[in-house]
């Protein structure tokens, strides 16, 4: 899970990382609330989970509250390369002295941590990283030691931060580990960690990302979480606890294994470009045990998607029987009755294979349709949907 | 031969007392594997029957190595217990220790990696996968024993159901090891580590190397077979439709930036000589072609 600005800058404040003062408005009125009890110029910065958004006039100063409401009620209701800005964060606005870049962050190539750290921060770090290597400092932390102080100045060292700041960082850096570790994090950055003129090193702007496998020990995360942005099927599908991503295409997927469902995907969409461009309308992985309910789950979320014009359940038997299945299509279908309205194309392949298909022939259910090839199948199902 | 799992490997349970760990021993069992014992912390001294074998319980790894000399362990512990497991094997010199638990978090998984390479005894397989089977000599995991029997096929997977279709599609020819790798970010056995041991191993003829979206670890296998391997390899990668910043299932299976995505793996992959079915059925038809079958 990504987090917005503010949430993370809650996190910082959590742990003892510096930060300004500051405050969220989702309306011009608490904006210009928010400005008053800062004091003095502040900044009004649009949350929004994508980069840019100081190009797009999604930052701007402020140099009092009815200065602060009228730009929030300029940020608010903005498209941000498609997310619409529902929050602003009244910040004080600092004198900066100087722009540094700081991160703590997986590292899945080399199966460990990685402090990446910069004096040139400020701007997009991917920029400085292809054009000047050498300002961006890249220094593994193992995984069971972390950082310790004599870690931290060795960071700050390599990284070349000037002397009259070094200590400073090194204590920021010693808490974004503690961000890091203790809220289970996959991503720490702070850019810019800022100077200011009167010499304070403070993080003016930062991106934290959660791992959502944590959850069991992570009971606060859950507050974090964004409703409004998540669709109303996936939220839908999550409380019924299925894997589900909304996609855009007309084909509604089923299938078992995330890597299977992930081919059939591809598979769809390139048998639909015969049909105009169809595509897949959603990822949905039943897992393992594909047992009636978790099929008439599956399949009235995927009937309740209007974009959806034909099913493709892809199936390979492999713990679960093929025979267990083909039953579970049958039985929810008769859960769904008259809910259930669009075309259903039928692969499964594997353990019981001949028994399975052998029940849904016999059920003769008039929406379904086997095919015997995953191929054939992903074909047939982007032609009803191109109907 | 095969890779990593053998006749010879001896195999107990890390969470057999619990329901999934139950109902694959007994898979394992039937599928003619050595189980020998199971690792519950406070359960050691039990004896669990399961279709007529009789398995004592151990408090710890150390206890049921020494008890059963076991040389692999299997482990489907929750993910709240799973790096206690882990490292409970790690500290004993456990050789092989297949995780299948899903849903571990990555900051456990990167310290108990960690530990077992500052150890150097230790070889890890997962976590969240299907375990591998060296079909007729020992199955460890949850992949299905009866789809296909030994051969000349080598086949590393992230994805277990992938890995499951394509020794259906090829389970005439068969296979001398299949084994999936597992799809978080983190992973203690890469696709190159099966690679170098595909490479090594005289019973593998051919490789089958399935990837996904997510991470550089199929670009990077891709310039390993370009470097070091002379055994022809085939390849798939799935998630070619998968929209930027989504995670498609698997916890690694996710496309950040232009960093991770399926046409990327599949041009490395191709530039190093792999070819690159479109789908499962046609990468398995490459394969085919290979071996004259």
């Amino acid at each position: 899970m990504d987090l917005f600005e503010y949430q993370a800058r809650g996190l910082f404040e959590k742990h003892g990382v510096p930060v300004l003062p500051a405050a969220i408005a989702t309306t011009p009125d608490e904006a210009e609330v928010a400005a008053k009890n800062i004091g003095g110029k502040v900044v009004v910065k649009a949350q929004v989970k994508t980069g840019g958004r100081g190009k797009a006039g999604g930052v701007k100063l402020a140099v009092d509250a009815v200065d602060a409401r009228e730009k929030a009620g300029a940020i608010l209701g903005m498209d941000i390369k498609g997310h619409i800005v529902r929050t602003v964060m009244i910040a004080a606005a600092a004198p900066i002295e100087s722009e540094y870049y700081l991160a703590i962050l997986l590292d899945r190539s080399n199966r460990t941590f990685l402090v990446m750290a910069s004096v040139s921060g400020g701007m997009d770090i991917e920029e400085v990283a292809r054009t000047a290597p050498e300002k961006l400092a890249k220094i593994p932390v193992s995984a069971v030691d972390g950082i310790s102080a004599a870690k931290a100045k060795e960071i700050v060292s390599a990284a070349k931060f000037p002397f009259d700041v070094a200590d400073q960082v090194a204590e920021v850096l010693l808490k974004l580990w503690e961000v890091f570790q203790s809220e289970d994090a996959t991503l720490v950055e702070v850019n810019p960690l800022v100077k200011t003129k009167d010499g304070k090193v403070i993080a003016l702007d930062g991106k934290i990302t959660l791992d959502d496998n944590a959850e069991f020990r992570q009971s606060e995360h859950a507050a974090l979480v964004d409703h409004e942005a998540t669709n109303e099927l996936e939220a839908a599908a999550k409380a019924k606890d299925l894997n589900y991503v909304k996609l855009e295409g007309q084909v509604g997927i089923i299938g078992n294994g995330a890597g299977l469902v992930m081919s059939t995907l591809d598979v769809v969409a390139d048998a639909g470009k015969k049909y105009g461009g169809v595509l897949p309308a959603n990822f949905l992985d039943i897992g393992g045990g594909a047992s009636a309910q978790i099929m008439a789950d599956g399949l009235s979320i995927i009937l309740g998607d209007s974009d959806v014009k034909s099913v493709f359940v892809n199936v390979f038997g492999g713990i679960t029987s093929c025979d267990a299945v083909a039953t579970g299509i049958v039985q929810a279908l008769e859960l769904l009755g008259h809910k259930a309205t669009k075309p259903i194309v039928v692969r499964l392949d594997g353990n019981n294979v001949l028994e399975g298909r052998a029940i849904l022939a016999k059920a003769g259910h008039p929406l379904i349709e086997q095919v015997d090839t995953m191929d054939g199948a992903a074909d047939r199902a982007a032609e009803l949907a191109a109907l | 031969m095969a890779i990593f799992l053998n006749e010879n490997s001896v195999v107990i349970v890390q969470g057999m007392t619990g329901s999934e760990g139950t109902k694959h021993t007994r898979r394992m069992l039937a599928s003619g594997t050595k189980v020998v014992g199971g690792v519950t912390p406070g359960k050691g001294g039990q004896i669990v029957d399961i279709d007529g074998h009789q398995l004592p319980v151990f408090n710890t790894v150390a206890q049921a190595m020494s008890a059963t000399g076991a040389n692999t362990s299997v482990v489907f512990v929750p993910p709240k217990f799973a790096k206690a497991a882990v490292i409970d094997a790690i500290d004993s010199a456990m050789p092989l220790v297949v995780v299948i638990t899903e849903g571990i978090p990555v900051h456990d998984t990167a310290s108990f990696y960690a530990y077992s390479v500052s150890k150097g005894t230790t070889r890890i397989i997962g976590p969240n996968c299907p375990g591998l089977i060296s079909p007729g000599k020992s199955n460890v995991g949850i992949i299905p024993a009866d789809i296909t029997g030994a051969g000349p096929i080598g086949l590393v997977s992230k994805s277990g159901t992938l890995t499951y279709q394509m020794m259906y599609e090829l389970r005439d020819i068969g296979f001398s090891t299949a084994i999936g790798i597992g799809g978080d970010p983190i992973i203690g056995t890469t696709h190159i580590d099966a690679l170098r041991a595909f490479q090594d191993d005289p019973d593998t003829k051919a490789i089958v190397m399935i990837g996904e979206i997510g991470g550089d670890a199929e670009e990077r296998a891709a310039a390993f077979i370009a470097e070091h391997v002379t055994k022809p390899v085939v390849g798939y990668v799935a998630g070619f439709t998968a929209p930027e910043g989504k995670t498609m299932g698997h916890a690694g299976a996710i496309v950040s930036g232009s960093s991770g995505t399926a046409q990327g793996k599949k041009d490395a992959l191709e530039a190093a000589g792999v070819k690159v079915g479109q789908t499962p059925t046609e990468t398995a038809q490459l394969l085919r072609e290979i071996l004259g079958r």
